[in-house]
């Protein structure tokens, strides 16, 4: 190993001294107008990018809003509002910093989700579901089915709720019309009168100008609870799937169309396509992923005092290339 | 002026800066107009491009804040302005990634340089958290999509109690100020930083010249 690739930089003055790469440069030197460089390589940018643009554009899929779920997908709607109901879906059983309880992720002792505990409350049945209607509806049975769900005890309406999942699990389609006869309570009143109200529009501004501690219900710009709800939904993963866009389809770093998105983050996605974040790890996969994420990109910040990583320039010589015009003319030796 | 104000002046803080500064970069290090006979390759290039695109970026990113964040949705101007803004940060990760390519085999930490390097992929690092609050901040299905994603993976560190994905006013602000701040300051600090300690010698060569024995 040589001297050049061992010494870790700024360790102590009396190496400082020694480094033989430190200090100004008093070997040969050649004009250069780093002014010009610059100006050159400003208008190259500037050009390459007004040519890319005029020519590919940028993509702007709309974003989907609840009413269009709603008329699209009214089954899947229903479906999810009565998983709100009963508890079952993601957001309802999140834990933080949604709800208490859920299963947050861990790095092994690391619970860093529970420890930041629940900073932005969630309720997913109250807040997408009963508050919404609460706030809105003229209709005398979903007046009446409120009554009789706020009048019930939280196992009460659990048994309604799941009951009715369950009947639309084996309704042909999933269809509400379909479903058989059952106890299912206010419930098929309450999630008909949601997909009354989403069908309007109403849902979306609902689920946006809900008063939160942070805003009285004017200015907004929180779009956790929508967006939350939607996630729920199996209309948000359907058109995803149909971008391209899952986890398993590298998800996040692509965007819609034929655009490269976010290649930078190949390496994040990249995990989540092995095992064993696919397999054994799979329940806390985002935690480990973003642990290791966080230790590789520790590992690029430190490489020059790291033994072995910062030897890597010496040993497989790729600087050659990089230097060869100076090499071939001043010889190995340089300048001297 | 007499010899008692220029002592006075010489000792304010003003001129103690001054001369702080130009110790650490003289006017001919830090806009030279001659450099080592080694800083001849074409990797070269692509640090300079990297500052002009992401001059670019800031840029266009002003442009379509003058709009306001549905501006690009209904304009074909502020969506040609977008497609700049997109495409510039195309570029400039392509160039920066070359250019730490290129300085990781170059090991342009030696000499003295290992702050250099660490400034570079601290903007490096930024740049990527600058970049995905964009995609949040479309106020399309893109961010949507993304949001309803990442989420899950910022709340499994506990981070997502405090800073909100889903939270579009948030992001926005991260967006326009912090960040482009963050990326902006560490830049200057590593173009800064570059100045003063000069670009890395090739390996094997000393700053005299000389063949360094191994």
């Amino acid at each position: 190993m040589s001297a050049v690739a061992e010494q870790a930089p700024g360790a102590r003055r009396s190496t400082r001294r020694a480094d033989p790469a430190a200090g100004p440069w008093r070997g040969p030197t050649r004009p250069y107008d780093l002014v010009k460089e610059f100006v050159a390589a400003l208008a190259v940018v500037a050009l390459l990018t007004a040519a890319l643009a005029a020519l590919f554009s940028s993509p702007d899929e709309r974003s989907i809003t609840l009413q269009g779920w709603a008329k699209q997908s009214p089954n899947d709607f229903v479906l999810t509002a009565t998983g709100e109901l009963a508890g079952t879906t993601t957001s309802a059983g999140y834990g933080p910093p949604y709800t208490d309880g859920g299963e947050p992720q861990s790095i092994g002792p690391l619970h860093l989700a529970q420890w930041a505990g629940v900073r932005i409350p969630v309720d997913a049945a109250q807040d997408f579901v009963i508050g919404p209607l609460t706030a809105t509806t003229h209709d005398a049975a979903v007046t009446e089915a409120l009554a009789t769900w706020t009048g019930a005890t939280a196992d009460q309406r659990t048994a309604w709720a799941s009951a009715y999942a369950d009947a639309l699990g084996e309704a042909p389609d999933g269809d509400p019309a379909k479903v058989g006869t059952g106890d299912y309570g206010p419930v098929p009143a309450l999630t008909g009168g949601l997909l009354t109200l989403a069908t309007t529009g109403g849902l979306d501004a609902q689920l946006v100008s809900a008063p939160t501690p942070a805003s009285s219900g004017f200015y907004q710009t929180d779009y956790t609870r929508p967006i939350l709800f939607l996630a729920d939904s199996g209309h948000l993963d359907e058109i995803a799937g149909q971008q391209h866009l899952h986890g398993d389809q590298w998800g996040m770093m692509n965007e819609t169309g034929n655009y490269p998105g976010q290649a930078w983050l190949w390496l994040y996605s990249f995990w989540y396509q092995v095992p064993p974040f696919t397999t054994s790890w799979e329940p806390n996969a985002d935690a480990l992923i973003w642990g290791l994420m966080m230790i590789l990109s520790l590992v690029l910040l430190l490489v020059p005092f790291i033994p072995g990583l910062r030897s890597i320039p010496v040993r497989i010589p790729v600087h050659r290339l990089i230097w060869r015009d100076y090499h071939r003319a001043h010889g190995r030796g340089g300048g001297r | 002026m007499s010899a008692a104000s220029d002592s006075a002046t010489g000792s304010s803080w003003t001129a103690r800066l001054r001369a702080r500064t130009l110790e650490a970069v003289p006017a001919e290090q830090a806009l030279p107009d001659r450099q080592p006979a080694y800083v001849s390759s074409w990797i070269y290039v692509f640090g300079v491009a990297t500052l002009a695109a992401l001059l670019v970026v800031i840029g266009t990113g002003l442009v379509l804040s003058m709009g306001g964040p549905g501006w690009w949705h209904v304009s074909s101007l502020g969506h040609f302005v977008n497609s700049l803004h997109l495409w510039s940060v195309e570029i400039f990760f392509i160039a920066m990634v070359v250019h730490l390519w290129g300085k990781f085999w170059m090991a342009a930490w030696r000499g003295h340089r290992a702050l250099t390097w660490m400034t570079g992929v601290v903007s490096f690092l930024a740049s990527i958290g600058a970049a995905f609050t964009g995609y949040l901040v479309q106020t399309n299905f893109d961010s949507q999509w993304i949001a309803s994603e990442a989420k899950d993976g910022i709340n499994a560190t506990g981070v997502g109690a405090f800073w909100n994905v889903l939270d579009v006013g948030q992001m926005m602000l991260w967006h326009v100020t912090l960040l482009p701040i963050g990326v902006g300051l560490v830049a200057v600090l590593h173009v800064v930083l570059v100045r003063v300690r000069g670009v890395v010698p090739p390996i094997g060569i000393a700053t005299d010249g000389s063949v360094i024995e191994s």
